[in-house]
């Protein structure tokens, strides 16, 4: 197998305590030898032709990055996107693995479909790791062989686009979990109070929602579901239960899971580019391109996501990336499906204002996008760069700035809030277990 | 790391939205908030030219021009008053209604629209069950879109005759002789007397028309809306329009029909519970329909509300006796209004009624002419 060396560039590796310029020697899918510049002794029989060769001066190099959820939509909905067009996009975002939840038609409840989901018939170009559903069809209702989904590669359960609501059913999916050791994911939403008889809510409520005449979705419906979830991880304190809040959206259910931190209990939470960013103002007159679950938020609750990514109540940056197609968006705002696309976006959106405006540290954001997620999934020698690890890596220019144009993107759907937005921070070349799967200008 | 060099938050300052582009034809009529005081004066102007000007003549403005009604929900009103005010003009009219094939079978709004502009239509008047869709329609056809109510969002035309049946009771001589009146009434008072005992079946000799508008136009005036100002239309739309012209909107009903948030939909807009009270000020009382079929889920005991939003004879009497009482239609006798008050001598509805057609001619033409002098941006 060819190796490959990555020359000259600035390693980061948050995990491993690295920050600063080493050669990088890939073989196998593995990192093989780590030194300073020139340094590399070659010794592990890569020889000469053998060796390819990428300068990586002045650039960063860092660990893949992972994405705990996104929606690649097969089986079922290809139209909107495949696990092939998924990976690609996510290879040229900096990428090198994807957590995609099950909401699939079918839905992804049973080991066949998450090995179906991993085959090298599926040409990903980025390792996909399944998310198996919590319950039977995610109806909330029966829960599934955790043991069967786990050995079959499963990462973590969730029944994500719907909240696992019953009590009892929660209880037993965070025990169950537990006790195989896989984490929950829940989709914190009340749907009691999100869903009308004949409407659902198509986003936050508030005066906008009021002046724009549609159903609004409040903060309760998502902070009252965390709170109930960690008052089950801490009745369940004893069986070490794993709570992992979904594309946490309010300052509320921040609080509860900043609180449950305290109390030493295992609840984590992500948030993605668009909850950091983006208001409710942005959905602007009917935009269906900010229209996704939870929805953009007040501009308090858009501040409180900031503070938490700041202050390390956050634990990782996920994108929730949906595709639909073009025509799924072209609708009344309340008919539109939910969500947006996001892979392509989240590292130059998270340079763009967490390193260049907010001052946090490259390490700090790269850890968000890498290390921790790798940590929640349990994704043994992933997120890092240390020898021996997976060859998962992305080289970047942390400097260049960049306009993203959605109609160039490697998804199959292009419903972004993003279009034609400044980003910083552009991916040179993405590695995935030693084999070039991205490379860009 | 020192405590000073912990990043925050406000170090961080994410682009706010960007300005609606809407409308993109400066023929349509989405919001009552698109039109600029200049405009609602020249609408107002046109509307009293075309009604007085000769069928004979007014009937070659559009002549032949096509006019499409697209209508997802039934309405009896604003159709036929579309309609009306299109023909009157000379236009020929084409109505797609939810009944039509096409939309039963599945046909998306673009596709509907598209398909409309295609077999030549020049505008398209659009009612339909979902908020925002006059704005999706516009984008996708670029058409001059008349928006003729959509969900529970706006019902700008109707906010326009609302505005027309105002100004017709407002007495500009009153107004001129205290113009630093607050206290009002600047509407004209006792109608009975003025009228006879007739009531609204022979109108009052028309007072002098109000065509051109001002930030102070409506000032001293208070506009009462009662009732379910959550799934109303026509509350937003007039919420939107009349503060701009210096009124004061008081909204008034239950909780769960008025939530507190309403007051900020905009500013002059105020939150008045007690009915009575809000009654005593006001000049002007809009009375608004429940609308039983957004009303699902909801627990809202009918008797109750009727003994405390429902205007009655009595209750009109002795606490608005010189306000004009209006309604958009339909009216449900019995329930917010009863069937005296509807029929009496303060209720200006029918006025609205006709009004309706007025505005609509002039809209109607904005559409089209505005069509012919600027074409649709690209
Ligand atoms: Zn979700």
């Amino acid at each position: 197998m060819t190796a490959l060396v990555i020359r000259g560039g600035h390693l980061i590796d948050p995990a491993a305590g690295v920050d600063g310029l080493k050669d990088i020697l890939l073989k196998d899918g593995r990192v093989a030898e780590i030194a300073g510049p020139g340094k590399l002794k070659l010794t592990n029989g890569a020889s000469g032709p053998d060796i390819q060769t990428i300068d990586a001066t002045g650039l960063t190099v860092a660990p893949g990055l992972i994405d705990m959820h996104v929606h690649l939509r097969e089986p079922g909905q290809g139209y909107k996107e495949t696990i092939a067009s998924g990976t690609a996009a996510a290879a040229a975002g900096g990428f090198t693995s994807v957590a995609a939840m099950p909401n699939t038609r079918p839905v992804n409840d049973s080991p066949e479909i998450t090995r179906w989901m991993q085959a090298p018939e599926r040409e990903a170009v980025v390792r996909v790791f399944p998310i198996a559903a919590a319950t039977r069809g995610s109806k909330g209702e029966a829960i599934n062989d955790f043991a069967a989904l786990k050995s079959a590669g499963a990462v973590a359960v969730s029944d994500d686009g719907l909240p696992i609501l019953k009590d009892s059913v929660m209880r037993e999916t965070l025990a169950a979990a537990a006790r195989v050791g896989l984490s929950v994911i829940q989709h914190a939403e009340d749907t009691r109070i999100t869903h009308g008889s004949a409407w659902v809510a198509s986003m936050n409520a508030g005066p906008t929602a009021f002046r724009l005449g549609l159903r609004g979705w409040p903060n309760e419906a998502e902070s009252t579901i965390v709170e109930r979830d960690i008052r089950l991880v801490q009745e369940l304190r004893d069986a070490r239960a794993h709570l992992h809040v979904a594309h946490i959206s309010t300052a509320a259910a921040l609080a509860a899971v900043r609180q449950a931190r305290r109390n030493g209990l295992r609840v984590t939470c992500e948030v993605t580019p668009h909850h950091f960013l983006l208001t409710e103002e942005h959905v602007g007159l009917y935009s269906t391109n900010a229209k996704m679950c939870p929805p953009l938020r007040s501009a308090a609750d858009r501040d409180a996501m900031l503070e938490a990514i700041l202050d390390g109540v956050v634990d990782a940056i996920a994108t929730d990336h949906a595709p639909h197609a073009v025509h799924e968006k072209e609708v009344e705002f309340e008919n539109a499906p939910n969500g947006i696309t996001g892979l392509e976006t989240a590292l130059g959106l998270s340079l763009r204002w967490l390193y260049n405006e907010g001052k946090l540290p490259l390490g700090r954001i790269l850890s968000l996008l890498s290390a921790q997620p790798a940590a929640l999934l349990n994704l043994k020698g992933r997120g890092t760069l240390t020898v021996g690890s997976f060859a998962d890596v992305v080289v970047f220019d942390p400097k260049a700035e960049w306009t993203y144009n959605a109609r160039q993107t490697r998804s199959k759907s292009r419903n972004t809030p993003f279009d034609g937005w400044a980003m910083q921070g552009k991916v040179r070349c993405t590695i995935s277990e030693g084999r070039i799967a991205y490379v860009g200008g | 790391m020192s405590p000073s060099a912990t990043p925050t938050r406000r170090q961080i300052h994410p682009p706010p939205a960007p300005a609606s582009l809407f409308p993109y034809h400066p023929g349509s009529l989405l919001s009552a908030s698109d039109l600029t005081l200049p405009e609602i004066s020249h609408i107002l102007a046109r509307a009293t030219a075309l009604e007085n000007q000769d069928p004979l003549t007014r009937d070659r403005i559009l002549a032949k021009r096509r006019v499409a009604l697209l209508f997802y929900e039934s309405s009896t009103r604003t159709r036929t008053s579309f309609e009306l005010a299109a023909k009157g003009l000379g236009a020929d009219t084409t109505l797609v209604s939810s009944l039509s094939s096409s939309i039963e079978k599945g046909e998306t709004l673009k596709d509907t629209g598209l398909t409309l502009r295609a077999l030549g239509a020049e505008t398209i008047i659009l009612r339909h069950n979902s908020s925002g869709a006059a704005w999706l329609l516009e984008a996708e056809t670029r058409l001059p879109i008349l928006n003729a109510g959509d969900g529970m969002h706006e019902h700008p035309t109707q906010a326009l005759l609302d505005l027309r049946t105002i100004l017709a009771h407002l007495d500009p001589a009153t107004k001129a002789r205290h113009p630093e009146r607050d206290k009002g009434p600047v509407i004209l008072s006792d109608r009975s007397a003025a009228q006879g005992v007739e009531g609204p079946a022979s109108p009052a000799p028309t007072p002098p028309r109000i065509d051109q508008v001002t930030p102070e136009t409506l000032s001293g005036v208070t506009v009462t809306i009662v009732g379910d100002i959550l799934h109303s239309r026509v509350a937003r739309s007039n919420m939107l329009l009349l503060p701009r012209l210096g009124a004061r909107v008081l909204l008034c009903g239950p909780k769960e029909l008025l939530p507190e948030l309403a007051a900020q939909v905009g500013p002059g807009i105020e939150i008045e519970r007690n009915f009575e009270a809000a009654l005593r000020q006001s000049q002007v009382v809009m009375m608004l329909r429940i609308q039983a079929e957004r009303l699902a889920g909801m627990q809202l005991d009918l008797e109750e509300y009727k003994a405390n939003y429902q205007l009655t004879g009595p209750r009109l009497a002795t606490q608005a006796p010189s306000a004009i009482v209006m309604h958009p239609g339909p009216i449900i006798r019995g329930l917010e209004v009863t069937a005296g008050v509807a029929d009496g001598v303060q209720s200006v509805i029918l006025e609205q009624v006709r009004n309706g057609v007025a505005i609509r001619m002039a809209v109607v033409e904005r559409a089209l002419l505005a069509a012919n002098q600027q074409g649709a941006r690209p």
